[in-house]
């Protein structure tokens, strides 16, 4: 590209004048105005948005929230009370924070769901699919350090258990725990570190989610039908279709999200971190938060601790190479008669860990775990690369047109075509 | 396909319903599950609201009762205005209570009545102090205590009203008091309501169950005193998101009206 002005297309003369310099509104012409996006998305598509508004919703009220804490083994747990109390809606502030930690993983499971059922994970959207596992990993990391923060008996002891597992690894283990805490148990260097980190890592959080939109929008999104849009006739500009079809999502969110905050505002919490953390008290369970609870009970499903650890961990690192598991050329799960059911058992698995890792670790939820342990890993690493071979897939539409059209009658080529001319 | 579509959405809708049953919610975590009576409070519904006179009641059951071992650090004096009481009573009631300040001029701490904007006194200097007077035991302070109990204002009441004989077998420690809603049924915390305990100024007859209840209901006003204020906005902002959904939803119809699908 030649150097000098851009040649920009902005009506505005003021706004021109900067595109002309830096072209960010060309740009958010090309990605969001024009973008040229399938015409057949269900509302599942809806997610990847809701993620992007939780995400912005977590760092505002989270930058709040910092101007009122003090990250202090003494003073935390009251400094939180006291943002609850005399702070101006520091009590809103709090609970849009701390529900909206909830709200974030629900949608992120969804969105994740959506590319689980719908093949998104799949060429040419290998790379797209493990920045969002990045992204997941990084928002556990800062989920887990955020809950250690108002330094309740469940903030101290989750924060025990879960840094202990890094004990079971050999010859190193013990090493990474202190240096993890700062010393020789959870304490104030631990909560310092954490609140640096639970601070920073929603920025990085950030910067991956945007390489994770740039790679979108270098592949294209996927659709419910798995197939490529073969031309402008099965697409739509993002605006104004797909804004005003997130904008509906978006309100029905926040209703639920809404709901959550000012009606049963710790009906997700655990009533254990309204007391103040002590060491010398150790609570009768130690559960972690909901969303941690599948990948809780994979680690309880395994005997030996160091097992236990790999497996979890490996719970989440399957999903890095499950581009290159699934060895179907089929996207959609629509065409897939048995991978979907396997998918949808898969599904049972995930909230049966969930259900078994908020139990205590006995009989019969342990044998239950390792049950439901066993499916989601034997679904990536033996179903998914046998059915890609075994199974016969049901014949494609040809095109994402033909499909929406069928029926159509002889309004077909007009309707296909109006689109295009707003475009 | 259309069919499968629904299936999906069902399912998604199910999952995060699901949601709340699989969830551990505290009470089903909690093990030994002991089955907590519900005491019907007024405050208890999504669109409760504090019953006043009990506050005040159940504030004359803590100033005059627990107060002698529990704290409510949490809480300030003129906080009180908000459950009723009038500025005079307020500072009358602080007035009673005298707090350590300083330094002056001069170096030296003094005492003086507390103000509105002290916090409760606490009935203590620190933990040994408070362990040293209840046989080793720590009464925890109570700002928060109907939030950090699983069905907390129930539990409370259930819990003050829970002192009954144990059960033919069931050998009680010494110096422990048998409960029959305390985890474990045995807790250093004495039976301290007894019948007529405190004279209610507005002629309630203070039996022990009315006491545990005003007591509940004033606890469950200290650890959560912005709920009404929350479930208020939370009608406004629900209605204000069902309008602006439905106006969404309309915009959203015209744009794809000439979309076939
Ligand atoms: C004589 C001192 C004393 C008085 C008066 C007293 N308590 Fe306690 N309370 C204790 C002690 C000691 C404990 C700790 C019990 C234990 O650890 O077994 C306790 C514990 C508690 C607990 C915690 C129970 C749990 O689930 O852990 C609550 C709630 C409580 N008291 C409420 C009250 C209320 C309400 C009053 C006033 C009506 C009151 N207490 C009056 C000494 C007292
Ligand atoms: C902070 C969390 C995340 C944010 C903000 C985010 C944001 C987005 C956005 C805005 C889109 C485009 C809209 C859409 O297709 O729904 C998208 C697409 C996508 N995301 Fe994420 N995402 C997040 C986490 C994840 C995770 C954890 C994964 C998977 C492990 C993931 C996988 C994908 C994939 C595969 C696509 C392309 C989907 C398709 O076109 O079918 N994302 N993401």
């Amino acid at each position: 590209m030649a150097i000098g002005l851009h040649d920009s297309t902005i009506k505005n003369p003021v706004l021109r004048w900067v595109d002309q310099r830096l072209p960010v509104f060309t740009m958010m012409q090309k990605e969001y105005g024009t973008f040229p996006t399938p015409r057949n998305f269900n509302y599942f598509w809806n997610f990847g948005a809701l993620a992007m508004v939780t995400l912005m919703i977590m760092i505002a009220t989270g930058i709040f929230l910092a101007m009122n804490y003090t990250p202090h083994t003494s003073y935390a747990f009251d400094s939180v009370e006291r943002i609850m109390r005399d702070v101006n809606y520091g009590w809103l502030i709090r609970y849009v924070h701390m529900n909206g930690a909830s709200m974030f993983f629900i949608v992120v499971f969804i969105h994740i769901w959506r590319g689980l059922y719908y093949g998104s994970y799949k060429a040419p959207r290998e790379l797209l699919w493990i920045l969002g596992v990045v992204i997941f990993l990084l928002m556990m990391a800062t989920a887990f350090m955020g809950y250690v923060l108002p330094w309740g008996q469940m903030s101290f002891w989750g924060a025990t258990v879960i840094t202990n597992l890094f004990s079971a690894f050999p010859l190193v283990g013990e090493h990474i725990v202190t240096w993890l805490w700062g010393g020789f148990s959870v304490d104030n260097p631990t909560l310092n570190r954490f609140f640096s980190l639970h601070y920073l890592m929603p920025f990085v959080i950030a910067g991956v989610v945007f390489l994770h939109v740039a790679a979108l929008h270098i592949t294209g999104s996927n659709n419910p039908l798995g197939i490529d849009p073969k031309g402008p006739q099965d697409t739509l500009p993002f605006h104004p279709y797909y804004t005003a079809k997130d904008s509906v999502g978006l309100i029905v969110y926040f209703i639920v999200f809404a709901f959550l905050v000012f009606f049963m505002p710790n009906y997700l919490g655990h009533p254990d971190n309204y007391i103040p953390a002590n060491p010398l008290v150790t609570p009768a369970h130690i559960v972690p938060e909901w969303y941690f609870l599948p990948f809780y009970a994979i680690l309880r499903a395994v005997p030996d601790k160091l097992g236990g650890v790999l497996l979890m961990f490996g719970s989440i690192a399957v999903l890095f190479i499950l581009p290159w598991l699934d060895t179907s050329p089929v996207r959609s799960m629509r065409f897939r008669p048995v991978a979907k059911w396997a998918l949808f058992l898969w599904l049972i698995a995930f909230f049966v860990l969930m259900w078994a890792g908020g139990k205590p670790a006995e009989e019969p939820y342990v044998t239950i775990s390792r049950i439901a342990t066993a499916y989601y890993f034997a679904y990536f690493l033996v179903i998914l690369p046998l059915l890609g071979r075994l199974e016969r897939p049901l014949s494609l539409p040809e095109s994402i047109a033909m499909p929406v059209l069928r029926g159509g009658g002889p309004v077909m080529a007009g309707a296909a075509a109006k689109p295009m001319e707003k475009a | 396909m259309r069919a499968v579509r629904n299936l999906i959405g069902a399912l998604a809708l199910g999952a995060v319903a699901s949601l709340g049953a699989v969830l551990p919610s505290p009470a089903r975590a909690a093990g030994e599950a002991i089955a907590i009576p519900d005491a019907n409070f007024g405050f208890a519904g999504f669109f409760g609201t504090f019953d006043r006179g009990a506050a005040q009641r159940g504030l004359q059951v803590y100033k005059e009762v627990c107060s002698a071992c529990h704290g409510m650090y949490h809480l300030s004096y003129r906080n009180l205005l908000e459950i009723g009481l009038s500025e005079d009573q307020v500072r009358a009631l602080a007035g009673t209570f005298t707090v350590m300040d300083g330094p002056n001029d001069t170096g030296e701490m003094f005492e003086r009545p507390a103000r509105l904007s002290d916090r409760f006194r606490r009935p203590f200097a620190n933990e040994l102090a408070a362990r040293a007077a209840n046989n080793g035991a720590y009464p925890p302070d109570l700002s928060v205590m109907a939030k950090a109990r699983p069905n907390g204002a129930n539990y409370l009441h259930a819990l003050l009203t829970g002192y009954v004989d144990p059960p033919a077998g069931f050998t009680v420690a010494d110096g422990m008091y048998y409960n029959a809603y305390y985890p474990g049924h045995q807790i250093a915390m004495p039976p301290i309501l007894n019948p007529d305990q405190v004279t209610y100024a507005d002629g309630t007859a203070a039996t022990v169950d009315q006491m545990a209840r005003d007591v509940a209901t004033f606890l469950a006003w200290a650890a959560e005193p912005e709920t009404e204020q929350r479930r208020a906005m939370g009608v406004k902002m629900i209605l204000f998101l069902i309008v602006l959904g439905g106006l969404t939803y309309a915009v959203k119809r015209k744009v794809w009206a000439d979309v076939k699908h």
